[in-house]
């Protein structure tokens, strides 16, 4: 049962790192967004498994709803200016 | 209009339903399980051997939930968050508060508007579906945020999210946002109003003045899981009102 939970730890962190670096590197704007919004499920699960419900709930519906939302529609407000981002 | 009726109408079955359940089948029976702490204060949870024979009895308290609590609520964040700390508590709703106001100055322009974006046929479809689920969830966290994790701020947030579904799936659906302002006015001065009953009763601000009841049972911590719900209907009325606001573009002509 330890064991178990230790893989889970390695991975979700390993998936933590994989993510935020691909929202670093990625070219397009909204892949990077895309990223992030993945980054935070691995985060809740990272809460979670740290006991931390309470973080995890909130992570859960802020970090990848709301905020991915709100990035994407800024986006395409850019978009509108007339720049090609 | 349809649509909305049978949410509703969904909305205040599964309130029911979930007040029932919660008030015949406790979710975890904690009166049984009361250790007496000699010193350390009231939250420092007994070091319990979890054994076979004795498993049945601890295996419900998953995340560290208190059994002896002084505020009567079983989510040890809970009692912290809006018993001891709750002036800290009315000081983020203020900011919250203030955000809003700001992105709807900012946003909220009374010029020719228009809406953002399409959707298509699956989108449509689901949200139909997800919509009174989320909403149910949302209403769930907040009013069990003093047993379960979970509070007002989460609760609220997935409130306007299903909102955001709705918005995300109907080109042409708008809320009346004339109601949400008002829960949120009304939410906000409750919260105060019960502070200040508090002052009158014993002397300090937001003291929970209410019997705190038996830990674990849904009606219990006093004025926490009240305050909670106020919270939960303010936040979720705020954040529906931004995300309304961010929808909608003014058109320059």
């Amino acid at each position: 049962m330890m064991e178990l939970l230790n893989i889970l730890e390695w991975g979700v962190s390993i998936l933590l790192i994989f993510f935020a670096l691909a929202a670093v590197v990625s070219k397009k704007l909204l892949t990077s967004i895309i990223f992030l919004s993945v980054l935070s499920m691995a985060a809740v699960a990272a809460f979670a498994l740290l006991r931390a419900p309470d973080v995890a709930v909130t992570e859960a519906v802020i970090g990848s709803g709301l905020v991915t939302f709100i990035f994407v529609t800024s986006i395409r407000g850019l978009r509108k200016a007339g720049d090609s981002i | 209009m349809r649509k909305i009726f049978t949410a509703l109408f969904v909305v205040f079955f599964g309130i029911v339903l979930l007040l029932g359940i919660s008030r015949t089948i406790p979710l975890t029976k904690y009166e049984d399980k009361i250790v007496p702490t000699s010193a350390g204060g009231a939250f420092i949870e007994k070091k319990v051997n979890i054994t076979t024979e004795n498993y049945k009895d601890y295996k419900d308290v998953i995340f560290g939930e208190t059994r002896d609590a002084e505020t009567g609520s079983a989510n040890m964040v809970t009692s912290v968050v809006v018993n001891y700390r709750a002036f800290d508590t009315l000081g983020e709703i203020t900011v919250l508060f203030l955000a809003a106001v700001g992105v709807s100055l900012l946003m909220g322009g009374s010029g020719k508007k228009k809406r953002l974006g399409k959707s298509g046929f699956i989108l449509k479809t689901a949200a139909g579906i997800l919509f009174p689920v989320m909403l149910i969830t949302g209403i769930y966290i907040f009013t069990h945020g003093h047993l379960t994790p979970g509070g007002g701020f989460p609760g609220g947030s997935m409130i306007a999210s299903s909102f955001l579904l709705l918005y995300l799936a109907d080109e042409k659906f708008e809320l009346k946002l004339k109601g949400f302002k008002v829960a949120e006015g009304v939410a906000g001065t409750l919260f105060i109003v019960i502070g200040a009953v508090g002052l009158m009763a014993g002397g300090y601000f937001l003291m929970n003045f209410l019997p705190t009841g038996t830990v674990g049972n849904l009606f219990s911590a006093g004025i926490v899981p009240i305050i909670y719900v106020l919270i939960g209907l303010k936040v979720g009325s705020e954040i529906t009102g931004v995300l309304s606001d961010m929808m909608t573009v003014e058109v320059h002509e």
